[in-house]
This record gives C-alpha cells, structure tokens and sequence, in this order.
C-alpha cells in the first residue's frame, strides 16, 4: 500500500488528523521536499508531533530509484510518503502513482490544504477565476524560462487570474524581475499597468500579503520564504476592494 | 653587410621605425631539408653568430634538448640588419620548428610573418611536409621564395651532370609551383616562382654558399662554375664568392613584401571584422597612429621579466603603461615592457610601431593567439593546424608536496603550447598530458623534471581512441527521469569528407549559417540538414530535425549540453566521438519550465544518444601517420619488416638511383620506440618523418581488446556495454 500524504501549507500542524492517522499506521514514512519548501517545519519537529521516524528522499530515490526505494517496500508493507500542500501537486508524484499501479500495488491520498486555494483566499480573488497556473524557475545559462510569461498574457486575455510558483527557493523579487526581463524583451505594455500580488508564508500566524504594481512590489521585502505571486485579470469590484483591504493595494487600482 | 654589438642595437631601433624597410620573415621546410643550418648562415652573415660556426651551431635550436636532438622545437625570434642596394633593412626571422610533432608552431609563427623562405632539399624534392607548410603560408596570405638546397649532394651523390642539374632544378621548381597554384589560384601568377625573375636560389647551406640569377650577375659566377667548384669538392671559396645569406638576404629584401605592402592583402584573411571600421582600416593600412591590434603568436618565460608575449602588432604603437584588452577574457592587462629582438636578446625600447614583431612583457592574461587591443575589435581569426593531441601520458608528482607545483607548471606549458591538453582524472588524481606525438611528450616530461625541477613518474605513451558509429540506428527514445519529457534522437555517420572539412577549415556554428551550411554542403552534407545543424562539436554534429515543438528554444542549451557530454565521453568508453551525426527527431515537453531544468534533460538526451550510438555499431577510431622514408635499397628488406611488425601498409614506394623512397600508414599506437629500432634496422641511415594522417577504424580483431584496455586503465566495468544500459 502506499499513500501520498498530503502535509498542508506551513508547518507540522497543518496536516490533517486523517493524514495523522496515515502516518502513525504506517510501516515506513518518506518525505520529499524537493517539490515545495519546508516552510515552518523541520524534520525533527514533525517525527516529534507525529512519533515517528521519517525518512527523506532525494528526486533521484522518487524519479530513478524509486523501484527500489519506494515500490519494492509498498507491495507488502504500508509506504507512506510525505509532501508539502496537497500530495498531488507535485506532478512528479502522479508518475510514482501510475507506476505504483501497474505493478499491482494499492494508493491512496490524504488531502490537505494546498497554496493553490488558499492564495485566492489570502488575497480575495475569486478562485473560479484563475487560469493556467506556471512555476518561475531561475534562468539556466542566462536562458529566461517565456512561459510564466505567456501564460500570464494568455490568461489575462480572457480576464483570468494566474497563479505562479516560484522554485523552492525563489524571491518575488527575483521572480518579478524576470518577468520584467521578459516583458522589456517583448516591449511588453501590459504587466507594468497591472497590480501584482506577493504572498509570503501562506498557512503561517504571520502571512504577508502585498499588492502593488511592478515596480513598488520590486523591492518590497516580503520576508521569510516561501513566497508565491497572483498576477490578476479582470477584477470584479469586490476583488477590487478586497485586494484594497486585505492585499494593500493602492486604492486607485 | 653584417653589423655588430651595440652599434646592431642603434641600427634596429631606428629600422623599426621604417616600416618600408622591414622584413617579417619565415624559413619553412620538410624536415632535415636544412632550414636550420640555412638558418644559422644567416646569422653569420648578420655578425650574429661567427662565420666559423655557421652549419655547426645551429644557433635558433637553442633549447639544449634541440641541440641534442638537432631538430628545431620551439619558435625563436631573431632579427637582424642587412644592407641591400645602399640600405639598412631590418630582418625579424621567426623560426619555425621542423618535427611533425610541433606543427601547431609553424602555423603560429606564419601569423606573425609576411614572407616564407622555403627550402627544398634538392635531391629528395618537394615532400609532404614542404606541402603542408606551403599550403599553410598560402592560407595565411604569405608570399613565398624557394631555396633549393642541398645542390652539392645532387652533384657528389647523385652525379648528375651540369646539364641534367639544371633540368631537375627546374622540375623542382615545377613541382613546388603545382603546388602553389593549387592552393593560390588569385596570387599565383603574382607569386609565381621562376629563376629568372630572381625569387628562386639554390646551394649548400652546409657549404655556405648559394647563388640566384641576380646574384650570378652581381658576381660574374656562372652556373657552370658553380657547378666546376662542386665537383672538385672546393666549395670553400664558392662561399667566400657566394655566400649564402647574401643570396637568400637579397632575395627576401627583394621579393618579400614589407608590412605596408602586406597587411593591405593579408588583414582580410587573418581577421574577419569590418574593413570599413576604424580598426579594419587602420590595420590594412599598418597605421602606428591609430588604435593597437596586436596578436600573441608565441609565450615564452624570461627568468627575470616572467611571461613575455610574442607576436604582430597590425596597427597602433606598443609603448610601456598601456593598457590592453585581452580577446576572450575581458580583462586588460598594463604593459610592463614593450620590446624587439635584436639577434636573439630582448631590447626594451621605449615604443614599438605597427609593423614589427613586439615582444610585451605583463600581459599575464594572454595566451598564444590571444587578440590584444587598445579598443573592443573582433578578434584574429584563430590559428588553424591540422594535427591533433593524440598521445597522452599519465603525470604524476612523486611526493605529493610537489603536487601544487606540477599543477602550476603544466598549466604554464599548456598556455606557450596550445597543442598541449591537460586534463585531471578525478579518480586517480592523475595528470593526462595530450601531445602531437611521442617525443612532443617525452621533451614535456623532460622540461618537468630538468627545467623545472618537479620529480615525477609519468605513465608510458598511450594514444587517444576516438569512438564513431558505422551504421544507422533510431529514432530511440530518452526519458527524462521524472518521465515528463522524451527525446527521440537518430544516429548516423557524418562521412569522412564533411570531418575532415570541420576539423581543417574549424567550421562552427557562428552568427552566419548561412556560410555553415554552404561549407557543410560542399563537403556533402544534405542541403536540409546542413542548414539545421545546431552544435559541432569534435567532428560531431547535432542537427536539428523538428518542426515547431513548443518551448524547444527554451530547452536547446540542455539538449546540446547532454549531446556534447556524449561526445566528449562516448558510450564504448568514455572515449571522445568522432564522425558522428545526431539527428533530433521529436521532442515531448513538460510546458512548466521547472520539470524540464538541466536534471531533467541532460540524462535523457545522453541516455538516448549513447544508446543509439551502440545501436548502429558503434566502434573505435585509431590515429594514423603517414611515414615516409628514404634508404639505400639494400636495406629496403629491413624496413619493411620494420614497417610491417608495426601494422604499418605500404602505399608507395619509389627507387631514384641507389635511394628508396617509401610511404606508409602506420597507427600512432605502434609507432612508438620506432625512432630507436629503424635506426638499429637502418645503421642510422634511414632518412624518415610522419605526419598526422587522422583518425581510422581499427581492425575489427582489436576491436574489443582495445575497448577493455581502455575501459581497464579508466576504472569502468569490464563488460561491453549495450544499449539496454542506457534505455529501457
Ligand atoms: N650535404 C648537405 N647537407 C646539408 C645541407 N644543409 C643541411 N645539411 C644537413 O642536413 C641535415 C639536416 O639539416 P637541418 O638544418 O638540421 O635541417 P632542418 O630539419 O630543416 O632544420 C643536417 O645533418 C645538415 O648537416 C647541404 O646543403 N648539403
């Protein structure tokens, strides 16, 4: 049996009790933290809250390995792995699934909360609203991933909301600063008009939630990672007033 | 005439400045043809070295290992005074070496020069190295004159008559002209050599004497005369009529172009920028006024000023304080010293202008070929040779607190000798030194432990494989390890043709693909294929064969980052690749950028290629040289046993009188110990040479020997592999 336990947002209590019960059921418990930040937790404080012993996989024992590591184990006892959000975001993991599958193993999924519900919450965009989402990966050889890019232009074409994830250790000011990269490269009109919002620490006591356009977001400390960024489409005038009041949007927006 | 001693030093400081009367010279020859024994007449002609000496000293050989050995390693600079027709005229002979091991230098040495003396021996003729150098200086936009030397062997061995010299004079002459016309079809008539128009000689260097039809009128010496003096064996007072350098010096005052003449035609060829740039016409011009483009041909280390650079300085002035870019590292460098050779010493001098060969000391960022410049330019076209490292040993310091000084002593050699490659072996800690050849490496070793004092045991010579594939294979499919991402890559061999015109014209992917393509095709290549070529890589390439896979942009760096990987580490055994086409079929992309990062990729595209590399029979190439030499025919028996112990294949062999003239294809790897055992063979009387003749199959009975040697001294599993490692 192996089950993707979800850990929730930020720290070793977001999990939720069905996903306790999971892990303390459990013969073997891996984590991975490649696919999101550790947040608010450490290894140490989740085998305390949880008493077990937890064991943390590399990408290579999940993607090369993971015959030996993970499925081998699975087919007679219970495997549980641990990620951060919700356990299936991480699309790496839909693969171990499938391969799990077909070699006649049982799965099962522990939801918890992920970052892609709660930043329409944390910022009052409506989530029926958001597009595409994409990840702003840090440039390889000076190549500047265009995706996140298109994917904000495509999305704002139809007046949609857009989700960007920053790479696990990735600043919203590094991040806008590579859109803009991008966006000077096209001659690009549309960003620099448009409110941005930065989120920092969703799930946390503390989470900062900052809107503002391009240029005041560009050095606007946000803090402590994780962080993620919403790029808006058209809003709707209770967005607009909710981004005012609990985003700190510039009133004029 | 010749001049001494400080007063030589006044002469050369007001010559560089008259940049009409300078001469930027070369003597280039097949080995043994006499280059160096010419060399030092010169000399003695230019009161550098003594009369007495000349034919003895061999003084440009001045690394005692040269003398030892009595072949030319290392390029030397020498200049000199000569007064022709009432005139001072400054001389800067760059000497370039003679084995086939060095001849990374001669091409070096060409940069810097305008003229070429070529020196032919007059009874073996034109050889193959004589070609090789000639094309060189041709491609270099060099004008050449022909020295026949040697002349008194054809009449006291040969015991030709006076007429029957003449006409193998003139065949000689013919043949060197073919050549030339071959190579130069724009220049040939303006650079035609021909007796009568005074840019051919013949002599005896060893004999110091030589005459050319302009010097037979000067002195009322007849060829017939000439010929009287040789037979009664009185050349003696032949050199005192007819000396040497004097029919050489007139000779190269004459004919060979001064740098207001020369860089006008030579700058287009040897630097590809704008030449309606400020740069670009101030060089073609030699303009001392203007900007400095200076190129390093030569790094050599003074005990006390530590790195000099040598080379030619096109346009500006070199003066002491200023600050010069250095092409390739973005960094300037501020010179210390700004000097010229006087004989072989340095002189500092206050300023050198366009036209001469300056030597600088301070540019410690600078290696051989390095662009120096006063503004941003386009670099010097980079120095082209035709042979390869191939032959590599294994260095190693003998107590390991020496190991911080052998690093920085190879690196050292590694930047004067860009034919030297070095590389670390991780696991061992070893140094693998790449050199031309067998002897390229024992003077490396040598200089390691004599001149540089660091003791170290270094391996025997072992030569370098290339892997290859002979047959088709593909489209095979690599999986990025997240399985988000495929690559379907096709493998093919390139042909021998469009390698051999990669590797001797240098032809890369550049800003103009259309140039590319046409080469590529002129070789053969498919016209659709050529023009999608994306990475050339050690005669491998990569082409690019899709149609509008999205993001593909955004993730080719990776994709031809794993391509080289393979082709610098094969699939047989991490051996380079060599001939090899890979063709990208079909690309499947996660669109989230951060599912397809350089972990991803990287190992399915090698994946793939090292598959389908041993899917279409992948097999290992060898390095070959040709080896030529000349014996008496009752010895012909012993040299080809010689030969064929050594797999060698004869393809030729010629008998003109009692010699005999041979010419086979001998691998590098069994041609070691050949200098020792042709001598025993031969009583020392064999005359021979090699030259690098590429890389080819090896025979299909060695094949999974030489695999498993290389495998062995690497650490890698003593298996074949096969494509399911890679794949599944
Ligand atoms: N008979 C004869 N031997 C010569 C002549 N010039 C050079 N040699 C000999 O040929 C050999 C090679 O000469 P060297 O100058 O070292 O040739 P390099 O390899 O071209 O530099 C030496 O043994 C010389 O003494 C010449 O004019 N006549």
């Amino acid at each position: 049996m192996l089950t993707f336990v979800g850990l929730g947002l930020f720290d070793e209590k977001d999990v939720t009790l069905k996903g306790l019960d999971a892990i303390r059921d459990a013969d073997v418990v891996y984590a991975e933290f490649y696919t999101s930040p550790l947040g608010g937790k450490t290894v140490g404080k989740m085998e305390n809250a949880y008493g077990k012993r937890i064991f943390v996989l590399e990408r290579g024992d999940i993607e090369e390995n993971a015959e030996e590591k993970i499925l081998k184990l699975a087919k007679t006892q219970k495997v549980v792995l641990l990620s951060g959000g919700d356990a299936m975001i991480a699309t790496t993991h839909v693969d171990l699934r499938l391969r799990a599958i077909d070699r006649g193993i049982e799965t099962r999924i522990i939801h918890a909360p992920s970052i892609s519900s709660a930043v329409a919450g944390l910022c009052g965009l409506q989530s029926y609203k958001f597009g595409k989402s994409a990840t702003v990966a840090p440039p390889y050889k000076g190549v500047i991933s265009e995706v996140p890019y298109d994917t904000i232009m495509a999305n704002k074409e139809r007046g949609l909301h857009t989700l960007l994830y920053l790479d696990i250790s990735m600043r919203i000011n590094d991040a806008l600063r590579l859109l803009e990269a991008v966006d000077g490269k096209r001659n690009g009109k549309v960003l620099k008009k448009s409110v941005i919002v930065g989120i920092a620490r969703a799930g946390s006591d503390k989470p900062v939630v900052k809107a503002d356009y391009l240029d005041a977001l560009k050095s606007y400390e946000f803090g402590a990672l994780p962080h993620v960024l919403v790029v808006p489409g058209e809003l709707h005038f209770l967005e607009k007033e909710a981004l005012v009041k609990i985003a700190c949007a510039p009133a004029s927006i | 005439m010749a001049t001494r001693g400080k007063k030589a030093v006044e002469k050369v400081k007001v010559l560089m400045d008259k940049t009409e009367r300078i001469r930027n010279i070369g003597i280039i020859a097949h080995i043994d043809h006499g280059k160096t024994t010419l060399t030092d007449n010169l000399l003695a002609g230019a009161g550098i070295i003594s009369k007495e000496l000349a034919g003895e000293q061999l003084f440009t050989d001045f690394y005692y290992l040269e003398q030892e050995r009595g072949i030319t390693i290392f390029a030397a600079n020498v200049s000199m005074v000569y007064k022709y027709k009432g005139e001072d005229h400054l001389i800067n002979l760059i000497d370039t070496p003679g084995h086939v091991d060095f001849g990374g230098d001669v091409t070096r040495a060409l940069r810097a020069v305008d003229g070429a003396v070529v020196v032919v021996d007059a009874v073996e003729g034109a050889m193959p190295q004589t070609e090789t150098v000639l094309r060189q200086a041709m491609k270099e936009n060099v004008k050449p004159v022909l020295v026949i030397n040697k002349v008194d062997r054809m009449i006291n061995e040969l015991k030709v008559d006076a007429h029957e010299m003449q006409i193998r004079l003139g065949k000689i002459i013919d043949k060197v002209n073919k050549l030339m016309q071959g190579m130069k079809k724009d220049k040939f008539e303006e650079w035609k050599l021909d007796a009568t128009k005074g840019n051919v000689a013949f002599g005896s260097a060893l004999y110091n004497w030589a005459i050319s039809v302009p010097t037979m009128r000067k002195t009322g010496v007849s060829f017939n005369e000439v010929f009287e003096y040789c037979k009664q064996e009185n050349m003696k007072e032949l050199a005192v009529k007819c000396p040497a350098y004097e029919a050489v010096l007139d000779m190269v005052t004459e004919h060979l172009p001064n740098p207001l003449e020369s860089q006008k035609y030579r700058v287009p060829v040897i630097w590809h920028g704008d030449e309606a740039s400020e740069i670009g016409q101030r060089m073609a011009r030699c303009d001392r006024a203007g900007d400095v483009a200076f190129m390093v041909t030569s790094i050599s280390v003074d005990p006390h000023a530590g790195e000099v650079a040598t080379g030619r300085l096109f346009s500006g002035s070199v003066e002491k304080g200023k600050e010069l870019l250095v092409s390739g590292v973005y960094k300037t460098n501020r010179i210390q010293q700004a000097s010229i050779y006087m004989g072989q010493e340095r002189v500092e001098v206050s300023s050198v202008p366009a036209g001469n060969i300056a030597a600088l000391v301070g540019l410690k960022d600078a290696v051989v070929g390095s662009t120096l410049s006063t503004v941003e330019m386009t670099p010097f076209e980079s120095i082209k040779h035709y042979s390869e490292p191939v032959v590599t040993v294994a260095v190693e310091a003998k107590s390991t607190k020496d190991l911080p000084r052998l690093i920085d002593v190879i690196k050292k050699f590694a930047k004067e000798d860009p034919m030297i490659r070095v590389e670390i072996n991780e696991e061992t800690g070893e140094h693998l030194v790449s050199g031309m050849g067998e002897l390229h490496l024992e003077i490396i070793t040598h200089r390691i432990e004599h001149d540089e004092k660091v003791p170290i045991i270094a391996s025997p010579p072992i030569v370098v494989f290339r892997e290859s594939v002979v047959g088709k294979a593909g489209p095979v499919e690599g999986k990025s390890p997240n399985r988000h991402n495929k690559f379907y890559f096709e493998v093919e061999p390139l042909g021998a043709e469009v390698v051999e015109k990669i590797q001797s014209e240098g032809i890369t992917v550049g800003k103009d693909k259309v140039l590319m393509r046409d080469k590529l095709m002129e070789a053969g290549m498919d016209k659709v294929e050529a023009k999608k070529v994306v990475n050339i890589i050690e005669g491998n390439v990569l082409v690019d064969m899709t149609k509008g896979v999205q993001y593909l942009r955004e993730t080719m760096e990776l994709i031809q980052e794993g391509f080289e990987d393979v082709m610098l580490k094969g699939p047989l055994a991490k051996e380079k690749c060599r001939g090899v086409k890979v063709k990208l079929m079909d690309v499947k992309l996660h669109e989230d950028s951060i599912h397809r990062g350089p972990a991803q990729v990287i190992p399915a595209v090698r994946s793939a290629i090292l598959a389908a590399m041993l899917l279409a029979e992948a097999t290992f190439l060898e390095p070959v040289q040709e080896v030529f030499i000349s014996i008496p025919q009752n010895l012909l028996g012993n040299v080809t046993r010689e030969l064929q112990g050594r797999r060698g294949q004869i393809s030729d062999i010629k008998t003109e009188g009692d010699v005999v003239s041979l010419q086979s294809e001998s691998p590098v790897a069994e041609m070691f110990g050949f200098a020792g055992d042709i001598r025993s063979a031969t009583e020392g009387r064999a005359l021979w040479s090699t030259e690098f003749a590429g890389f080819k199959p090896i025979p299909q009975n060695l094949f999974g020997e030489k695999v498993m040697d290389v495998r062995k001294r690497k650490g890698l599993k003593l298996e074949m592999p096969k494509a399911s490692d890679f794949v599944s």
